[in-house]
């Protein structure tokens, strides 16, 4: 499942794909190849050319140069039937505010000759009770089941997600979260892009990091974790003049595997928590210095991207 | 959760794309009230203020005084009264000058001390003019004058030729270009706007039908609003429909279809509303004023004639009148329908070319 699968298996298969805007190069040399049934993710902070990526598979945008092929086909000769094979849901629709939920699944239905249900995509993404609603109603979390309704009531072979959740509460996430796992289980291959490392991690199995256009880091998020040879990432923040600590120092300490000076405080990357931990503390005892934070987490795709690039996904 | 997939194909209407963007089209309009209200309302309450402001009315009465000095007074006043026209007042030399002042009367007339009368107004008011031929004209055949020609009169109000008549054509003309224009441009830009136009295109979606459902609800649409105006101006003004209804439906079609062409090619590359209103302000405010909807083009100066003519709602407006007005039929009409057609397919042709379906 985790081998680069070949363009003759794959159920999407990008490569050397460059895309140029007046002043950019949005996309520059991403290979991509995404394996049946797999959940793929773009994971890159907010314009590293994730979305230009996808709606290039989407067939959406004209590449500069490069190779698409999704399901074997391609957008030049076999467009009727890919539009016919995909699901998409694009980063930002507004669908029409005065139509209720089941006139808009149900017009969108009836541009594939074939698909689910109209009442089936409903009840799947769990708006029963809001199908006579109009869509200008309904809450930010609903609207995007609607958008995910649509995009999977032609039963797609191969669905894109570009930032399903963004803007959305953590309680709506989660539920658009557990509709995604569903479909996945159903043997469907995904492709989504997010700009959230909780989401990368729990839905894909896959991830390939992208920044300036390229892919930087490409496996499983287990396995991109785990290549920070670091479990736990301790961060910390000093009162008054840090001057006393250098980084050579604190590399120095048991178990710490990286050190980031960001702003007033510092980050290390830690194997063993339990023996850094009391290491760092004896020695800001030794040196007369006062912590004013002290915070720790297990490693995420987070700090995977930041040891990658220097900067948070988040950076806006 | 149920696993009935696949195979399921929808049958009937529910399947069929077109029939589906057709009704969803009209939903969206529907529910909104004010689209309802400018479309159906507001050439109506327009038809119905014009219709009174410009109704006809009877001749104003002329006020006439004469003052009391002599005996020969009465005999005058007498004379006066005899003609319906004229409002006859008898008063003193000063209150007559007040009133001539103030112009509650339009002229004085004085009986002199001989046989004679002096008439005193102001030659320049076409009204004191109009009252001085009325008054002399009563005194003198009061004082036995006669005609030496038998005149008779006979009075016309004809339905056809009155500002009703002229004024109902025209909003109608201006109410096929609005719902065109504004049908098709603001409603396809909205959806390009919000990337809905995108998410339909990502679908199989024929774009056909996605523009074919936007002409068959205008057209339908359309039927609705003619058949109100026309029908309101008719029962209520009596304006005439004197043409055969299939002419004057013919030329809604094609004149629908030219400004739908034109607020498709307005449409056809405008990201934002903003961009979109002022093209529509800019192809739809000349033609407002120079197509003859509220007066006739033929004010404006011979030069810029073949221009006027040449715009989509003149040649709309020309038609209607001559079809409802004078019963023209197609073969009077040609110029007028060729201009559309024209406009139609020039219109289509472009738009279609450089659609920005993204």
């Amino acid at each position: 499942m985790t081998s680069s699968p070949t363009a003759a298996k794959a159920a999407l298969y990008v490569r050397d794909l460059h895309k140029h805007y007046a002043d950019v190069h949005a996309v520059d040399g991403l290979d991509l190849s995404v394996a049946p049934g797999e959940c793929f993710g773009l994971l890159g902070p907010n314009g590293a050319g994730k979305t230009t990526t996808i709606e290039i598979c989407e067939g959406l945008l004209a590449p500069d140069s490069g190779d698409v092929e999704l399901l074997g086909l391609r957008w030049d000769r076999d467009e009727n039937e890919l539009r016919q094979r995909l699901g998409i849901q694009l980063q930002e629709t507004e669908l029409a505010a005065k139509l209720t939920v089941e006139e808009t699944v149900r017009l969108f239905r009836s541009f594939y000759s074939r698909g689910r249900t109209v009442d089936d995509v409903i009840s799947l993404v769990q708006l029963d009770e809001k199908r006579d609603a109009r869509l200008g109603k309904l809450s930010g979390g609903q609207k995007q089941r609607v958008a995910l309704a649509c995009a999977i009531v032609g039963d797609p072979d191969l669905l894109f997600l570009d930032e399903p959740t963004t803007g959305l509460d953590p309680q709506s996430r989660r539920q658009l979260w557990d509709l995604i796992t569903e479909f996945k289980a159903r043997g469907r291959t995904i492709m989504l892009t997010t700009h959230y490392m909780d989401e990368a991690e729990i839905l894909c199995d896959r991830v390939a990091i992208v920044d300036h256009g390229k892919v930087i880091a490409l496996g499983t998020p287990q396995e991109l974790i785990g290549s920070l040879g670091a479990e736990h990432v301790v961060d910390f923040a000093i009162a008054g003049d840090g001057a006393a600590l250098g980084e050579n120092t604190l590399r120095a300490i048991e178990g710490v595997r990286a050190v980031r000076h960001s702003g007033v405080g510092y980050e290390l990357q830690v194997g063993e928590l339990h023996r850094t931990l009391p290491a760092l503390l004896s020695l800001l005892a030794q040196r007369k210095v006062e912590l004013s934070q002290l915070t720790t987490h297990s490693a995420t795709l987070e700090d995977v991207f930041v040891s990658l690039t220097g900067r948070q996904l988040r950076d806006e | 959760m149920s696993e009935k997939v696949s195979e399921n194909t929808a049958s009937g209407l529910d399947a069929n794309s077109l029939w589906q963007l057709i009704t969803v089209r009209f939903k969206e309009y529907t529910r909104e009230p004010e689209a309802l209200f400018w479309s159906f309302g507001f050439p109506i309450l327009l038809a119905i203020g014009l219709g009174i402001a410009f109704r006809s009315k009877p001749a104003d009465i002329v006020h006439v005084a004469v003052t009391n000095n002599g005996p020969r007074a009465a005999a005058i006043v007498d004379a006066l009264k005899r003609d319906k026209g004229l409002g006859v007042e008898l008063l003193s030399t000063d209150s007559a000058e007040a009133a001539l002042r103030t112009g509650r009367v339009a002229l004085i007339a004085t009986p002199d001390t001989a046989n004679g009368v002096t008439y005193q107004f102001d030659d320049t008011r076409p009204d004191a003019r109009n009252a001085r031929l009325l008054a002399n004209d009563a005194i003198q055949r009061g004082a036995g004058r006669n005609d030496v020609l038998q005149v008779s009169e006979r009075h016309i109000s004809e339905r056809g030729s009155r500002y009703i008549d002229f004024v109902v054509p025209g909003l109608l003309g201006m109410t096929i270009m609005g719902g065109g224009i504004w049908g098709l441009g603001y409603t396809i830009v909205d959806q390009r706007r919000k990337n809905l136009l995108k998410r339909l295109v990502a679908t199989p979606m024929s774009r056909a039908h996605y523009l074919l459902s936007y002409v068959v609800s205008r057209l339908v649409l359309l039927a609705i609003e003619a058949g109100v105006l026309v029908g309101f101006s008719t029962l209520f003004f009596g304006v005439p429909i004197r043409g055969s209804v299939i002419t004057i439906a013919a030329i809604i079609i094609i004149s629908a279809l030219s400004f739908g062409g034109l607020g498709l090619l307005i449409a056809s590359r405008s990201k934002t509303i903003e961009g979109v209103s002022g093209l529509m302000n800019l192809s739809m405010l000349p033609m407002w004023v120079l197509s003859g909807v509220f007066f006739s083009s033929e004010n404006f100066p011979a030069v810029v004639q073949p221009f006027i003519k040449a715009l989509p709602l003149t040649a709309t407006n020309d038609a209607l009148r001559a079809t409802m007005l004078r019963g023209v039929g197609f073969a009077g009409l040609w110029s007028e329908l060729a201009i559309l057609l024209a406009w139609m397919i020039i219109c289509f042709g472009i738009a279609l070319k450089i659609f920005r379906w993204r």
